[in-house]
C-alpha cells in the first residue's frame, strides 16, 4: 500500500510541474502589464519601469519561471496587486468556504442519489423508477448556475424561506449546496441503480432469498454491500467535479470561496492571484483524484494487488 | 465507458427477420437507434433546434436587439410570449437567435477538439514509444486542470468573443478525444488487416486514414455528442461570469447573467434562457446515451 501511494505521489511531480508551466505561460500571454495595473493609469513611464524592475519583470523569461516555480515549492505565490497581501494567505482564507460548500453538496448528492438509486433498482420499470431516471437526466443537464438562480427565485425571493446569498450559518449553505449537489446526485443515482441491478441478478442474492432472509436484509445487507464499490468510485470522482462546479456556484451566491476569489481577480487583472488560485485549484483537483485512487485501492484488493 | 468499442458486422442483429445484405454497420445502428423512443424524441428536439437556428430570421417575432424602452420587464403576455428584458427586448426572439450561437460554439469547439485531439491521439497510438509518451503526458497535464478552469484561464488570455470561447472550450476538451483515439488505435494497430495494408506498401498516413480512423469512429461520435453538450454548458458558463460573449449578443449564458439583477421583479429574464440551455443539453445527453447503446449493444445490460 505504501509503495502504491509513493508511486502515485512521484508520478504527480511531473504533472504538477507541467501544470505550473501552463499556468505561467498563460499568464505571460495575458494582455496587460502588471506594473502598470499596480500603479494605475496615471503612473509615469519611469515609475512603471522602476516597478517592473522591482517586480522582476525585466528578467529573462526562464528566470521568471524558475523564480515562480521556486516560489510555489516554498508556498510563496507572490502578492496581490490589489492590496499587496500574500496570495497564499488569501487562498487559505477562502479555502474553508469552498471546502464547506463542496462537502455540503456531496452530502446532499449522496443523501438523494443513493436511496433513490436503490429504490429504483428494487422496483425496476415501476413508475418511481421511470420518474427518477428521467429526473436524473434532467438534473444532470441543468447548468448549476441556472439552477442556483431558480432556487433563489423560488425559495429566497418568493417564499422568503432562505437568504438570497451570503455566508454564515447553515441557512446560507442550503441553497448553494442543493444547486451544486444536484448534478452529482443524478450521477450517483444512476450509478447506484445500475450497480444494484447488476448485483440483484447475481447467484448469491438468489441464495440469500432462498434461505429465507427478509427482502430488507437481502437488499440492504447483501446487495448494497457488494454494489458499493462502483458507487464509492463515482462519489470520489465527483469530488473533483464539485470543486469545478463550485467556481460558478460561488459566483452566483457571493460565496467567499476560492472560485469567486479567482473570478474576481480575473476581472481586476490581479495576475498573481489568478495564477496562484488557478494553480491551487488544479493542485487540489489532482490531490483529490489521487486520494480517490488510494481509497479505491484500499477498498478493492484487486487493485492493490497490482502494486505488490 | 468502454474505450475500445468496435463496430463490426458480428454484432447481433436486433431485427427478427434477418436482412441478407448488411454491408454497412451504420444502417444497423440507425435501426437500433430508432427503437429507442427517448433517443428519437431527443433527436427530434435537436433537429428542431437546428431548424430554429437556420430560420431564426423568419421565426423570431422581433429582431434580437430591438429595444423598446416603453415596454421593459414585461411579464410573459400575448405579444411577448416569454416576456421582455430590461431594455424591452423580446426574450423569445433573443432565445431563438441565441440558438445560433450555442450551436456554433458547440459544433465548432467540438470539431476543433475532435480534429486536433484525434490527430494527437492517432499519432501517439500509431507511433508509440517516446512520441506517445510526450504527447500523452502533455494531455495528462491538461487533464489535471479542471475543464472549466482551463477554459476560464484560456479565455482570460484570448479575451472575450465567439471565436475565443470556441478555442478555449475546444482546448479544454482536447485530452478526452486524444485518449479515445489513442486507445482505439492501440487496440487495432497490430491486427492483421493493418499489417496486410503495410505489406502491400501503404503509407502510414493512408493506413491511419483508411483503416485505423474508421474503426474508432463509434466511440468518437458518442463522445462528441456528449462533448457538444459540455461545450454549450461551458460557453454559457463563461458568458455567465462575464468572460465569454458580451452583451448585447443574444447568448443564453449572457442573457442569464443580465437577468440576475432583476430576479426580484422579473423571473422570466433568467428562467427561459436557462430552460433553453437545459433542454438542448438534455437532448444531447439522451441522444448520446442512445447512440452509445445503439453502437454497442453489448454495453446495455
Amino acid at each position: 500500500m505504501f509503495r502504491f501511494v509513493m508511486k502515485r505521489l512521484l508520478m504527480l511531480i511531473p504533472v504538477l510541474i507541467g501544470v505550473s508551466l501552463i499556468v505561467f505561460t498563460l499568464m505571460q500571454l495575458t494582455p496587460g502589464d502588471p506594473a502598470q495595473i499596480m500603479l494605475g493609469p496615471q503612473a509615469s513611464q519611469e515609475d512603471i519601469e522602476n516597478m517592473r524592475e522591482q517586480m522582476g519583470l525585466n528578467e529573462p523569461i526562464y528566470v521568471q519561471y524558475f523564480k515562480f516555480l521556486f516560489g510555489i515549492v516554498t508556498l510563496d505565490f507572490g502578492r496581490s496587486i490589489q492590496d499587496g497581501q500574500a496570495v497564499i494567505t488569501k487562498i487559505f482564507e477562502h479555502l474553508p468556504a469552498t471546502l464547506k460548500l463542496t462537502f455540503a453538496a456531496m452530502v446532499v448528492a449522496i443523501a438523494i442519489g443513493v436511496p433513490v438509486g436503490i429504490i429504483s433498482a428494487t422496483r425496476q420499470y415501476s413508475f418511481f423508477d421511470h420518474t427518477s431516471t428521467i429526473g436524473a437526466l434532467v438534473g444532470f443537464s441543468m447548468p448549476n448556475y441556472w439552477l442556483s438562480l431558480m432556487l433563489i427565485i423560488i425559495f429566497a425571493v418568493n417564499l422568503n424561506w432562505l437568504p438570497v446569498s451570503g455566508y454564515g450559518g447553515m441557512v446560507f449553505l442550503i441553497l448553494p449546496a442543493i444547486a451544486l449537489g444536484t448534478q452529482t446526485a443524478a450521477v450517483i443515482m444512476r450509478m447506484t441503480r445500475s450497480s444494484m441491478l447488476e448485483v440483484l441478478r447475481s447467484d448469491y442474492i438468489r441464495t440469500a432469498r432462498a434461505k429465507g432472509l427478509t427482502e430488507r436484509a437481502v437488499i440492504y445487507v447483501h446487495a448494497l454491500k457488494n454494489a458499493l464499490i462502483p458507487i464509492i468510485t463515482v462519489v470520489g470522482l465527483q469530488v473533483g467535479v464539485l470543486l469545478e462546479g463550485a467556481i460558478l456556484t460561488e459566483a452566483v451566491f457571493s460565496w467567499p470561496g476560492i472560485g469567486r476569489f479567482m473570478v474576481d481577480a480575473i476581472r481586476a487583472k490581479d495576475f498573481p492571484v489568478v495564477q496562484g488560485s488557478v494553480l491551487f485549484i488544479a493542485f487540489l483537483f489532482v490531490m483529490v483524484n489521487l486520494l480517490v485512487d488510494v481509497l479505491y485501492a484500499y477498498i478493492d484488493p484487486r487493485i492493490k494487488a497490482q502494486y505488490k | 465507458m468502454s474505450t475500445n468499442t468496435q463496430v463490426s458486422n458480428e454484432l447481433p442483429l436486433p431485427a427478427a427477420k434477418p436482412r441478407i445484405k448488411k454491408k454497412n454497420p451504420y444502417i444497423d445502428i440507425w435501426y437500433r437507434l430508432l427503437k429507442n423512443k427517448l433517443a428519437v424524441v431527443s433527436l427530434g428536439v435537436l433537429v428542431l433546434l437546428v431548424l430554429t437556428a437556420l430560420l431564426a430570421d423568419v421565426i423570431a417575432p422581433y429582431p434580437a436587439n430591438e429595444q423598446n424602452l416603453t415596454n421593459i420587464l414585461q411579464a410573459p403576455n400575448a405579444l411577448h410570449w416569454l416576456g421582455t428584458d430590461a431594455y424591452g427586448r423580446d426574450i423569445l426572439s433573443r432565445i431563438i437567435y441565441g440558438s445560433r450561437i450555442s450551436l456554433q460554439v458547440g459544433f465548432v469547439a467540438v470539431t476543433f477538439s475532435v480534429t486536433l485531439g484525434g490527430i494527437i491521439g492517432a499519432i501517439a497510438g500509431f507511433y508509440g514509444g517516446s512520441t506517445d509518451n510526450i504527447l500523452m503526458r502533455f494531455m495528462d497535464i491538461l487533464l489535471a486542470i479542471p475543464g472549466i478552469l482551463l477554459a476560464i484561464a484560456i479565455v482570460n488570455v484570448l479575451g472575450p468573443g465567439l471565436v475565443n470561447v470556441m478555442i478555449a472550450v475546444g482546448i479544454a476538451s482536447l485530452p478526452t478525444y486524444a485518449r479515445i483515439v489513442r486507445a482505439s488505435v492501440l487496440s487495432i494497430r497490430d491486427q492483421e488487416f493493418v499489417e496486410a495494408s503495410r505489406a502491400i506498401g501503404e503509407s502510414n498516413f493512408s493506413i491511419i486514414r483508411r483503416n485505423v480512423l474508421p474503426n474508432c469512429l463509434a466511440p468518437i461520435i458518442v463522445q462528441a455528442t456528449l462533448g457538444v453538450a459540455w461545450a454549450i454548458l461551458s460557453a454559457a458558463g463563461l458568458s455567465f461570469i462575464g468572460l465569454g460573449l458580451q452583451p448585447p449578443t443574444p447568448e443564453w449564458g449572457a442573457m442569464l447573467s443580465e437577468g440576475r439583477q432583476y430576479i426580484y421583479e422579473a423571473y422570466w429574464v433568467t428562467t427561459f434562457p436557462g430552460i433553453a440551455i437545459a433542454l438542448v443539453v438534455l437532448a444531447l445527453n439522451i441522444f448520446g446515451d442512445g447512440l452509445r447503446d445503439a453502437m454497442d449493444p453489448r454495453l446495455k445490460q
